[in-house]
């Protein structure tokens, strides 16, 4: 098992013809994952052809869910249009909508978020996120479900959960866990934006009712009270072990350090208190981001 | 992206927010026809304010020891006295640090007899994805104070942004602040200006602090946004042009400026190890080891997810304009982007900028090998770094030798 793909999922891209969404799109198919359709409105009937792969590409969300079967997908349109490929997603009835945009305006997604409000079918993740990898059983993990921008190599099939709102935080702490022959359930990327689809929390609870999913690294930022919100959950919640690190100590208040979310203002939102929340949650601390797979592997 | 009171009062005014009578004044010659028709409105007083994108004006002092950002002049020859030493000048508040903005617009206005100062705020809040209105009582003073020793005092309502501020909102946050009669009516209006401000304009943030009711030339009692604040989300900039054009380079750090003109994100910070990482959260874990091996960060600096050579060139030339920089620490997850092609752009970067300073890169990820070997054989003197905790400790001790 893993949490929210399997290595079979069916996997649709938004923007697939974009020169991010083709890149994206073909290192996917190189890991095995099961690409079966695009979307780019106006381009219908046309095809995505990448290593004898042959992916059909459809006008949109609706006609590619219905010809093909996906049940996921991944956006990669340009930032004015992603609240619409979003909603076209959830619209569509996908199951999860993995939106890897970097810089839509905050507008927009709390107009996405409403809209998404008491829809129990579509899950989004994301905006601005390196998205999901569920690790495949062949060489570097190949054969695995990868759907974003995250490097499927570096993975291992294994029992850790991953969950972060950085893409190369992730990376770190997923490399540092294959170099010691530790492998992972799912990693998840939720983005760095202040109003993203799917909290920290959410993807823990996940990771807790998963029964392959053994121990769980939990990486965050200042900005926000999601980490907290997390950690008092898992005290009273979590069966597995939990490390964590929170990145920005050393940011100065007021400035936003690259993610739209990560700015400390009006006292809230420090590191300080996230780790602070950490520890009171029985979480393993990682001082330092070298330390993350060790502080895991040292509580298991 | 910040704007100046005069730019954010414009902004409101144009969403029917009562603001002063009050002029931008960027030279001397503009400043006595502007306090003359503000006089001539009927005004006793003209108010001097210094245009910084900075807080605490009120109580700053210029470097040449003038003091006092903001002045309330008698008449207008006094208002353009305190302009010839306010214009020009550098400003240093309790939010500039050390070395201060300098003056470069003014805003003048009509003085306003104060009777009551409020506090008013529009921003979002992200744990329910929605918009949030914060009003309280305790106007003119410190915010934060007030929500930590006073939370009481601090009244929230919660937008619905599928329909957007309904009447009886604003009307509940008049009652708020204990607005009556006319002025109960003038204080909806113009809350409802203030919230359609934040949404129409894609604002981060809309601040008046503080918003008044004032007492009018003919004894007459209003409420008018006395001082604002705006900042905008950079996301959002592109479907606002008007909006744009109100940036002011004068009030961003010119190596800032540079790094963007390379996609680069960079922020200048005090210490003396410059960073050069890809992506925001390694960045920012990358200046807290460093911290944590016993130095400070000089800056934040994100080449992003596809770093070119001449986007390594730049960030380098950006992070040596810097004189407080004594070593360099380069992290590198090469997850899709090869190692081997920021070992080149790095190599290319030493030579090319003549580099003395300790340099210490770490590279990790995608083809490292060849990277790695590509640093050896360049005859560039490069420290390797393993791990980013290996990296951290060795550039801290070349610098500390």
């Amino acid at each position: 098992m893993s949490i929210l793909v399997k290595p079979n999922t069916k996997v649709l891209i938004q923007g697939i013809t974009g020169s991010f969404g083709a890149r994206h799109a073909q290192l996917s198919i190189d890991y095995g994952t099961s690409v079966v359709a695009g979307v780019t409105p106006g381009k219908g009937g046309q095809f995505f052809e990448h290593g004898g792969v042959k992916v059909p590409i459809f006008d949109t969300v609706a006609d590619a869910v219905k010809q093909t079967g996906a049940t996921a997908s991944a956006v990669f349109v340009p930032p004015p249009f992603a609240a619409d490929a979003i909603l076209e997603g959830a619209d569509a009835g996908l199951d999860l909508v993995v939106a890897i945009t970097e810089g839509i305006p905050v507008r927009d997604m709390v107009r996405v978020k409403r809209a998404l409000q008491g829809n129990t079918k579509t899950r989004l993740i994301g905006p601005n996120c390196p998205g999901i990898v569920t690790p495949g059983e062949g060489k570097d993990s190949h054969g695995g479900c990868r759907i974003g921008i995250a490097p499927g190599y570096i993975h291992k099939k294994g029992n850790i959960g991953v969950v972060s709102r950085s893409g190369t935080l992730t990376y770190e702490a997923v490399w540092q866990l294959t170099s010691r022959g530790v492998g992972q359930s799912t990693c998840v990327g939720i983005g760095g934006d202040p109003v993203n689809g799917t909290s920290h929390l959410d993807v823990i609870k996940l990771f807790n009712e998963d029964p392959e999913t053994t121990g769980i690294i939990m990486i965050g930022e200042i900005g926000g009270s999601a980490e907290e919100a997390a950690a008092e959950w898992i005290k009273k919640n979590c069966k597995k072990p939990v490390a964590g690190f929170i990145a920005g100590a050393t940011a100065p208040p007021g400035r936003r350090m690259g993610h739209a979310g990560a700015i400390v203002s009006g006292g809230k939102g420090t590191a300080a208190a996230k780790i602070a929340a950490f520890k009171d949650a029985g979480i393993g601390v990682a001082v330092t981001p070298s330390e993350m797979a060790d502080v895991l592997l040292k509580m298991m | 992206m910040n704007i100046h009171e005069y730019q954010a009062k414009h902004l409101l005014a144009k969403f029917g927010v009562a603001v002063p009578f009050e002029i931008p004044a960027r030279s001397l010659n503009e400043v006595r026809p502007a306090a003359e028709k503000i006089a001539a409105s009927g005004s006793s007083k003209v108010v001097v304010k210094s245009q910084i994108h900075a807080g605490g004006r009120g109580k700053g002092m210029f470097k040449t020891g003038f003091q006092g950002g903001v002045k309330v002049a008698g008449s207008v020859d006094e208002a353009v006295g305190f302009a010839e030493k306010m214009l020009g000048n550098v400003l240093i508040t309790k939010q500039t640090g050390a070395e201060g903005r300098q003056v470069q617009t003014l805003l003048l206005a009509a003085g306003a007899k104060i009777k009551k100062e409020f506090y008013l705020a529009v921003l979002l809040n992200r744990e329910t994805s929605r918009p949030l209105i914060m009003a309280s009582t305790e106007g003119g003073m410190d915010i934060e104070e007030v929500a930590e020793k006073h939370p009481e005092k601090i009244f929230k309502e919660t937008i619905d942004p599928a329909v957007g501020i309904m009447p009886y909102q604003a009307r509940k946050i008049a009652a708020a602040l204990g607005l009556k009669g006319e002025l109960f009516n003038a204080g909806v209006k113009l809350v409802t200006g203030v919230y359609n401000t934040w949404w129409e304009c894609d604002a981060s943030m809309v601040e008046l602090n503080p918003l008044a009711v004032v007492e009018l030339a003919d004894g007459k009692e209003t409420v008018m946004a006395l001082d604002a604040k705006i900042s905008l989300d950079d996301n959002a900039l592109y479907r606002h042009k008007d909006i744009l054009e109100m940036r002011d380079l004068n009030e961003e750090a010119p190596l800032e400026i540079e790094a963007s003109k390379f996609n680069l994100n960079y922020i200048k910070l005090d210490g003396s190890i410059a960073c050069l990482v890809n992506g925001a959260g390694l960045a920012m874990a990358t200046m807290d080891i460093i911290q944590h091996c016993g130095s400070n960060p000089a800056n934040f600096l994100d080449v992003g997810g596809g770093a070119s050579k001449e986007q390594v060139t730049a960030a380098f030339k950006i992070i040596l304009s810097d004189p407080n920089v004594k070593g360099i620490l380069v992290n590198i997850f090469g997850g899709i982007m090869d190692c081997n092609v920021i070992a080149t752009g790095i190599v290319a970067a030493v030579k090319e900028t003549g580099l003395k300073l300790p340099l210490v890169v770490r590279l990790e990820g995608n083809n490292v090998l060849a990277g790695k070997k590509t640093l050896a054989e360049s005859g560039v003197a490069i420290i390797t770094g393993d791990s980013m905790a290996d990296a951290a400790q060795k550039v801290v001790q070349a610098v500390g030798k």
